[in-house]
């Protein structure tokens, strides 16, 4: 699989939280290549079964997330600006006049409005939500006929190659984690799986891990790994806090994750000769994972992540490499490592 | 008009931060005819266009060709770039997005995520010796392979057409002066002009001072853009022109005390050939004007300008039919200016 062309077409889609579909419907149809039966619930979540054959097997849940972070339209104003509100945590610092667009009745072009220096003089200033607006360049009744509230509104921002291993674009917070399941899955000897597997490419997880459980609690994995992305270093971010992008999958250790699967992981990694490093998060994890290991009965639950820098801007910024490494790792641990 | 907005797109999407105005000043040239054209040692073109009738008085229009932008100061150890502005920008339009070097290499600018700020940090957007520029690279070596300290880049945004006749661009400051004074150059003017296409105007109206140094006119016409305020939250005369109400004639600004009979004779022939035009209700901003009118013994200067929002950033929107009204008025103020 090649995962650059997979995560542009993957970023390319949109999919703020709740308002899924384009994104959901481009994760679907590249899942069906490895599960046919793949299909998406009324939530938004895309999910799949892919047995192994073997009578006792366990089932292992793979799940990353296909929302994206946004803004959402609470009102239009007389002058035909859009007042807007968040759908997940997007970093205010870098709204103003950015490019967007208005998931309307149609894809609506428009520009976040800002006041200029002889209204506002502190550059400084972060703007709060309440006061962004959408300007579309329409009068109130034609922004009317095209935009609702409710309608979802993204940052625009290209696809950009950096270098040969780094890309940056917006959402790659999760769609590198959908990208390295999908690549996994592509690299597996299915005969040689020991579990059966169970993909979740879920909804709403920037609005607070929503979409994950009913999708948990109706696969009732025995395992899972929340494959999701982290945070990559940059010049003044704190080093412990943080990986080098291109230094591999990130592996999860966590009051809140099983250790013997982080453990497990980091053998696996090590026997595979996967580069890895270890990703400390002594409370929770701010992932799915802590949805979905109190999901029923209780499910064993690991991190796998992909670092990236800039997150929750629209210029995520991810090594590909890192993507690959990360699917390498769940092919292996689900058993298939011999074809990867 | 769709001509237009194509035409105005494209000479916007060239790169010319001010000082490097190169790929702006070969466009021009090889779009104009003229009588005399010549290039400057600072840069700037002046033309010489005939027209059907000689003039009383020598009259010069001018546009700047440069943009905005940023300039590389230094190159970290870890292949990150520190950059400087390159005219007058808001520090919060250059974070979180996209930009372009001349050689073609792309960056993104960004801080550590916001995940990772302590709640002062999240409060106080970063200032340019805060930000970055990340090209992917992984060391101070490897940047330096693509770029070197000095080069510069400009804003990598979309542009396009929007709303009720609207468009989005980087550069429409001056880069739609630009277009009008090519239209005129490339039209059947009534008289005899001087035509100055500026560099530097962004870092203190550098180019201006030369050109009319050289051009030595009676009177000046400069083409600009000015900020319109016509936002969400601004109200009176706060929002000091409007986009759609036309070509925006100036009796000061923060640069100029604009010829009071030029002024006047500008806004009657406007009203009397029924071109929209307004004035701004706020003393702000400043031009090439500025420059020109204490040039010599002293140039009679007025400035029309196209109403434009968010200017200075990757976002500048500005209205169509304002640009025709502006080219309209332009070419009506020669016939009263050169007999004046």
């Amino acid at each position: 699989m090649d995962i650059l062309n997979t995560l542009k077409e993957l970023t390319g889609a949109k999919g703020v939280s709740g308002d899924e579909k384009i994104a959901s419907d481009t994760a679907l149809r590249l899942l069906r290549k490895y599960a046919p039966d793949a299909s998406a619930d009324s939530f938004g979540n895309v999910t799949a079964l892919i047995k192994c054959g073997k009578p006792d097997a366990g089932t292992l849940m793979l799940d990353a997330h296909i929302d994206q972070i946004g803004l959402i339209v609470t009102s239009i104003d007389k002058d035909g600006f859009l007042k807007v509100g968040c759908c997940g945590g997007a970093d205010m610092k870098i709204m103003l006049s950015q490019s967007v667009t208005v998931h309307g009745d149609a894809d609506i072009p428009g520009v976040i409005s800002t006041l200029p220096p002889h209204v506002s003089s502190d550059h400084s200033k972060v703007p709060e939500v309440g006061e962004l607006s959408v300007d579309t360049g329409m009068t109130k009744e034609q922004a009317e006929k095209l935009v609702s509230p409710g309608d979802r509104v993204t940052v625009n921002s290209a696809f950009r190659v950096l270098s040969g291993e780094v890309v940056s674009a917006p959402a790659v917070d999760d769609r590198s984690g959908v990208c390295a399941i999908l690549a996994a899955l592509d690299m597996m000897d299915m005969s040689q799986l020991r579990y059966d597997l169970a993909v979740c490419f879920s909804a709403q997880e920037e609005t607070g891990e929503r979409g994950v459980k009913p999708a948990a609690f109706r696969i009732q994995p025995d395992e899972a790994i929340a494959v999701d992305v982290s945070f990559g270093r940059t010049p003044d971010s704190v080093p412990h806090e943080t990986a080098e992008l291109g230094s591999g999958v990130m592996i999860g250790v966590s009051a809140a994750l099983d250790r013997g699967m982080s453990t497990a992981l980091k053998s696996t990694a090590e026997r595979c000769k996967i580069p890895y490093t270890i990703e400390v998060m002594p409370s929770s994890t701010g992932t799915n994972a802590d949805s979905i290991g109190v999901s029923g009965r209780g499910v064993k639950c690991c991190t796998l992540s992909i670092p990236i820098r800039y997150m929750h801007t629209p210029i995520e910024t991810v090594a590909l490499c890192d993507i690959e490494n990360t699917a390498k790792l769940i092919a292996a641990y689900a058993g298939g490592e011999s074809n990867g | 008009m769709a001509d237009l907005a194509e035409r105005l797109l494209e000479i916007c999407a060239l790169d010319g931060t001010s000082g490097d105005e190169g790929a702006v000043r070969d466009f021009i040239l090889s779009h104009i005819s003229a009588d005399e054209v010549t290039t400057d040692n600072l840069g700037n073109i002046l033309v010489f266009r005939k027209g059907r009738k000689t003039p009383k008085n020598r009259v010069m229009f001018a546009a700047h060709m440069d943009e905005v932008g940023v300039m590389v100061t230094d190159i970290t150890e870890e292949g990150f770039l520190r950059f400087g502005a390159v005219g007058g920008i808001d520090p919060r339009v250059v974070l979180g997005r996209g930009l372009r070097f001349r050689n073609g290499t792309p960056g993104v600018v960004g801080t550590k995520a916001v995940h990772q700020q302590s709640a002062e940090e999240r409060k106080k957007a970063p200032d340019f010796p805060e930000m970055l520029i990340d090209i992917g690279a992984s060391s101070r070596e490897e940047a330096e392979s693509r770029v070197s300290r000095g080069d510069c880049a400009v804003f990598d945004s979309d542009a396009f057409c929007f709303g009720d006749g609207f468009v989005k661009s980087k550069a429409i400051d001056d880069r739609a002066g630009c277009l009008i004074m090519m239209d005129m150059i490339n039209g059947d003017p009534e008289y005899d002009a001087w035509y100055a296409f500026t560099v530097q105007e962004e870092i203190g109206t550098r180019g201006a001072k030369a050109a009319s140094f050289t051009i030595a006119p009676d009177i000046a016409v400069v083409l600009e853009t000015t900020t319109a305020c016509d936002i969400l939250g601004c109200s009176g005369e706060k929002r000091v022109c409007e986009l759609g109400k036309g070509c925006v004639v100036s009796f000061m600004d923060r640069a100029t005390i604009y010829d009071r009979e030029l002024y006047q004779l500008a806004r009657n022939k406007a009203d009397e050939l029924g071109i929209p035009n307004q004035t701004k209700t706020l003393i702000a901003g400043g031009n090439d004007s500025g420059a020109i009118h204490v040039s010599r013994g002293g140039v009679r200067t007025c400035a029309l300008s196209v109403p434009t929002r968010y200017l200075h950033s990757p976002s500048c929107v500005a209205k169509l039919s304002d640009i025709e009204a502006t080219a309209k008025l332009a070419e009506a103020v020669l016939g009263v200016f050169a007999e004046l």
